[in-house]
């Protein structure tokens, strides 16, 4: 039933992708991220499709697990192309009674919907090639600069670590407690939303007080290990930059001189539209 | 209401790569009112034979009939299942939920439609049978003790009136008292006529309370009888990781040390007969 769930996305095999540091790959990410915001016609998006193509090759992830990462975002993609086709004013397409449908709609909705699916790949391939711990790791790493604007970067990732931990534990709790409220009779799958909604009592509650519980057992056992924050706490596995991490920087950055290039180059899709 | 387990197999998330054959062709029938120890080491499909009992689990391959239902059918009325065979999961505490004692015990009745005075009349039972006093039906489950809060959860089960019940290491966690009391409360609702599966760790309790064992190891039955044929296969219950009783251990020590003595001995009180029966025999304390 809830067995199967599958908890984070990690694909584990070896390549030139998975053994880069989590640093370099959390930079990356986010340079893509922002060049791809910066593209404003399809001739940068194809130019960082390819980028995302070779990353994704290099990472030896098949094919079919990448795309796969898209599905569950299918629906706000149709949706946003949906608004835009409708609501976009233009030359006509199609007109059915008081709908219309424009070009200009198509095209922009055609061009949000390609950014939209590149950057669910690109960074899908992040988690698809960095262990959650590595992920975290990176990012605690990353966001030690914002630490004296007095962001905790320690205990974020800490959290992040234990909410990951947990995740599977929980799910097995709550089976659990199901299992033990259905020999009492309870019922978990009939009824309208109001009522389902009431019958989740019997399951909740036990499973946040034993996730309190937990809580207070696992403060405790960190603490009888001298947990006492990040400061001066050195790490089991040192994360060190290679040369295929500067390699990937570099890659990354003069993807985005080209974009710009292009940017400037072609012009908007749209005229009037950033 | 006999339950019959047909070659019954079961398979955690069959069709993966992490598929696990929990139960491998089990094959057995719960009679009328016996007590039924059930052994096993850890992860021998115990817990997975009981959440066949009710219908929570269907079977891969086989079948499951209760009273004649088979758990797998369509038309089959799982709920009214439920009611008749009762399971206590392991650590049953956790499960309770409501604000008081009463409107806990009274969840399953409720689920089953019971109204007004009856559901009232079944939760002072219930909480009587488990040996509670009704004073705490008014207070919250989680001022209770462990022990407690147990048998309130049990009297959440015996409330739904069941035929069967399944109980999974009712005693794991509790201290001396707390299980002696559990166990002394399942013995009478046993002799009240309930028939009782009973998941167990403690070679001693089933010794004590069953009238079958089978013991489960890698999802299959290797022993299946008497508490006095199952314990005299001590080597092979050693083999997969079991026990026999403490003095079951220490008459086969006398045996082996030149004291004529049976060793098919499960309780104290069969052991001090046996002994001092011995003894009133010899003159001297002992051979030699």
């Amino acid at each position: 039933m809830i067995r199967g769930v599958i908890i984070g996305q990690y694909y584990p095999v070896r390549s030139t992708v998975h053994s880069m540091d989590p640093r370099a790959k959390i930079l990356i990410a986010t340079i893509f991220m922002v060049i791809l915001f910066m593209g404003n016609n399809f001739y940068c998006f194809l130019a960082m499709g390819l980028f995302a193509v070779i990353a994704v090759l290099l990472s030896k992830v098949p094919w079919h697990v990448v795309v796969r990462t898209v599905r569950p975002m299918l629906f706000i993609l149709i949706f946003t192309l949906a608004l835009h086709l409708f609501l976009t004013p233009g030359p006509v397409l199609v007109r059915v009674g008081p709908i219309t449908a424009t070009w200009s709609g198509l095209v922009q909705g055609l061009f949000i919907g390609t950014r939209l699916v590149i950057l669910i790949m690109f960074t899908s391939l992040l988690t698809l090639t960095t262990s959650p711990v590595e992920l975290t790791d990176g990012l605690e790493d990353v966001l030690r600069p914002f630490s004296r604007l007095g962001v905790p970067h320690h205990e974020l990732a800490m959290m992040m670590t234990i909410a990951l931990r947990f995740i599977p534990t929980l799910l097995e709790e709550a089976e659990r407690i199901m299992k033990a409220q259905m020999a009492r009779g309870a019922d978990f799958q009939s009824g309208n939303m109001l009522r389902r909604a009431r019958n989740l009592a019997p399951l909740l509650v036990p499973l946040f007080v034993s996730a309190f519980r937990r809580a207070d057992e696992l403060a405790l056992a960190m603490e009888a290990r001298c947990y006492r924050g990040g400061e001066g706490r050195t790490r089991m596995k040192k994360l060190e930059m290679h040369r295929a991490d500067y390699v990937g920087i570099l890659l990354v950055l003069l993807a985005s001189i080209v974009v710009v290039y292009l940017r400037i180059k072609f012009g908007p899709v749209i005229q009037g539209t950033v | 209401m006999p339950i019959e387990i047909e070659h019954v197999t079961y398979d955690y998330m069959p069709g993966t790569p992490s598929q696990v054959r929990a139960l491998d062709d089990v094959c057995m029938t719960i009679r009328d009112g016996e007590f039924l120890g059930l052994i096993g080491p850890t992860g021998s499909g115990k817990s997975t034979l009981i959440q066949h009992l009710n219908g929570l689990l269907v079977p891969t391959s086989g079948r499951v009939l209760i009273d004649g239902l088979d758990t797998r059918a369509k038309g089959t009325d799982l709920r009214k299942l439920r009611q008749k065979v009762g399971l206590v999961f392991q650590y049953p505490e956790e499960q309770v939920f409501e604000e008081t004692v009463f409107e806990d015990i009274a969840f399953g009745p409720k689920n089953l439609g019971v109204l007004g005075e009856e559901i009232e009349a079944r939760v002072r039972e219930a909480i009587a049978l488990v040996g509670l006093p009704e004073s705490l039906l008014q207070r919250s489950p989680f001022e209770l003790s462990g022990g407690q809060l147990r048998r309130v959860a049990l009297a959440g089960v015996l409330a739904m009136r069941p035929e069967v019940l399944v109980l999974d290491e009712p005693t794991a966690g509790l201290d001396p008292l707390g299980k002696r009391e559990i166990l002394g409360h399942i013995r009478r609702l046993h002799e009240r006529g309930l028939t009782v599966v009973m998941v167990s760790h403690n070679m001693e309790d089933v010794a004590k309370l069953a009238d079958r064992l089978v013991v489960l190891d890698h999802g299959r039955i290797v022993l299946d009888g008497t508490p006095r044929e199952v314990f005299s296969h001590g080597e092979l219950l050693e083999s997969i990781g079991l026990d026999i009783p403490d003095v079951t251990k220490m008459m086969k020590e006398l045996r082996k040390r030149g004291w004529p003595v049976r060793t098919d001995v499960l309780t104290l009180e069969e052991a001090y007969e046996e002994i001092s029966g011995y003894l009133a025999g010899t003159k001297v304390g002992g051979p030699r």
